[in-house]
């Protein structure tokens, strides 16, 4: 790889965009992990806190996210992959319910997640009663990551090769039978690499959940109890709680190894599936 | 017999599926209406967009000040992190080893997925106590700039290398071909092509930072004003109900669902301008 005479200026100015892109980014990695690395024991993810949450764990957050995470994916795994279905089995892409849908998913997807809080908090918490609830919160989280879900699963059901449903339709399968036994399957990596990246996103928000699940740091007892979130507690920590500090940089940490598991999870996953793809086609 | 039923069960299943999600925009959209409908008459509607006072126990409403700092702060940011993500991609697609180029995407796509709160958090220990050394309070409008700025741009940059990747394999061999240098290549044959594209996935990063709240809560400052400096403390719209939705109640809670009507239109006209431009989203 040599660089051309020609080509010095381009060089010099593109590696100073490089390199001014991935500095702040590692330092602010790095300056994380000095501040929160210290004190982080398996202690610190399973005890409950104490002291308005300076000392003590974490323990209560990670149940309540993973029930928040629970009731957000019981939503949108089968309205998403209903919706998919439909989209992919019954109508063409270029149909007026098809453009339909994919606009107002659209729209929905870029909507600012402080709208989603609005929302959830005078619909799910108040109209319906919920108040702040696990419940409302991960429904919520459904709302706004549903277009998501949809996107990447009607993505990956589209790809299944010809191939297949020309086996099934051969086959004489019935259309349940083609979708149970042809298609799921096919596009299942590419489903839960949706999922995953749906949870990713979910884990992420920190507004919609400050009004919709609310901040108690009790372990919740049912899922109309308010349950505080990781990202939440981290807002929480950092903002309204003198010392609190190293308990944020500490649970920024977890979150953040949270979702680079998450990451690396679904790379993973989609390497399998191209290959898999790859195989059945050549 | 039963297998046209099972068709129609599964046929029924699916539609509806799909008209929940199809129509979930509409409440959505309606309950924001309905709640800031008290302030939605064309007088008091014109009173809260162009008034700069928001002092909700005296009874003032005004989003102004709000409006301009979140549009300048998200304007700055992506002004900063625009050229930024563009020139990285062109850094890692035409003149790093394909060795370093495959190390850095999946870095990429992992700082993309960093929840903002974290970001908002190192704004907080670190960038607001270093800008505090220079220029108190800190907290301010340059601030949120960078922390956005920082957020987006990993957006920036994926949805740049996105679109340089099917120019390259079409045009690359070509450029080569007569000799162009690498930023030649990206200027005159790249860039032309994947420009739409671009600048369309960069406009929805607008969205993102316009949308942002607590990491914006964490570093701004928090104070109703015209920004005097890029040193003054400044509120968000979005900040702005993160902070008073919890204690706020008539007119005012109306104010709060007004600014959110405000923000979701501002991201329906980007959005429509993008669709328009028929840039994939």
């Amino acid at each position: 790889m040599t660089i051309d005479r020609r080509d010095y200026g381009g060089f010099v100015l593109c590696s100073v965009a490089g390199i001014t892109v991935i500095v702040p980014l590692v330092w602010m990695i790095l300056a994380l992990a000095q501040s929160g690395l210290p004190g982080l024991e398996w202690e610190f993810l399973v005890a409950a806190p104490s002291q308005s949450g300076r000392a003590g764990g974490i323990g209560p957050m990670i149940v309540s996210t993973a029930l928040i995470l629970g009731v957000c994916l019981a939503a949108i795994i089968p309205v998403g992959l209903g919706t998919s279905l439909y989209l992919s089995q019954y109508v063409s892409s270029t149909s007026p319910q098809a453009s339909w849908l994919g606009y107002s998913l659209d729209v929905l997807a870029g909507t600012p997640s402080i709208v989603f809080a609005l929302f959830g908090y005078q619909f799910f918490a108040i109209t319906l009663g919920l108040g702040f609830s696990i419940l409302a919160g991960g429904l919520t989280l459904a709302c706004m990551t549903l277009p998501l879900m949809v996107r990447t699963s009607e993505q990956a059901l589209r790809a299944v090769p010809l191939e297949l449903h020309q086996a099934g339709e051969a086959l004489a399968l019935s259309r349940p039978g083609m979708i149970w036994h042809v298609l799921l399957p096919a596009a299942m990596p590419g489903i839960v690499a949706g999922t995953i990246l749906s949870i990713g996103r979910a884990l992420a928000e920190t507004a919609v959940l400050l009004f919709t699940a609310g901040y108690v740091m009790r372990l919740p007892g049912s899922l109309l109890d308010s349950g505080r979130a990781l990202s939440v507690h981290i807002f929480d920590m950092a903002m309204n709680v003198p010392g609190g500090m190293p308990v944020a940089s500490r649970t920024a940490l977890v979150l953040l190894t949270l979702v680079i598991l998450i990451n690396i999870g679904v790379r993973r996953m989609l390497l399998h599936h191209k290959r898999i793809y790859y195989e059945q086609t050549n | 017999m039963s297998r046209q039923r099972n068709e129609f069960w599964l046929y029924f299943t699916l539609a509806s599926a799909a008209g929940l999600a199809g129509l979930l925009l509409i409440p959505v959209v309606l309950l924001l209406i309905l709640e800031s409908l008290p302030l939605l008459a064309p007088a008091a509607l014109w009173e809260s967009l162009t008034s700069a006072a928001w002092h909700p126990r005296a009874g003032e409403f005004g989003l102004l000040a709000m409006m301009v700092a979140s549009l300048l702060i998200s304007a700055l940011a992506l002004a900063l992190a625009a050229p930024l993500g563009i020139l990285y991609a062109v850094w890692l697609n035409l003149y790093l080893p394909r060795r370093w180029t495959n190390r850095l995407r999946p870095l990429q796509e992992l700082l993309a997925g960093i929840p903002s709160v974290v970001y908002g958090l190192w704004g907080l220990v670190v960038l607001v106590p270093m800008i505090n050394s220079y220029a108190p309070p800190g907290a301010s409008l340059l601030a949120a700039v960078l922390v956005l700025a920082l957020m987006i741009l990993p957006f920036s940059a994926l949805v740049t290398d996105a679109a340089l990747q099917a120019p390259i394999r079409h045009r690359m061999s070509a450029a080569q071909a007569l000799a162009v240098s690498r930023w030649g290549t990206f200027r005159r044959v790249l860039w032309p092509e994947a420009r739409a594209t671009i600048i369309g996935g960069i406009v929805l990063q607008f969205g993102r930072a316009l949308g942002e709240t607590l990491a914006v809560v964490m570093v701004a400052g928090n104070v109703v004003q015209f920004p005097g400096s890029l040193f003054d403390p400044v509120r968000t719209l979005t900040a702005n109900i993160a902070l008073e939705m919890s204690y706020a109640t008539g007119t005012h809670h109306t104010a709060l669902f007004l600014s959110g009507l405000v923000l979701m239109l501002i991201t329906l006209i980007l959005m429509f301008q993008i669709n328009r431009r028929g840039v994939a989203i």
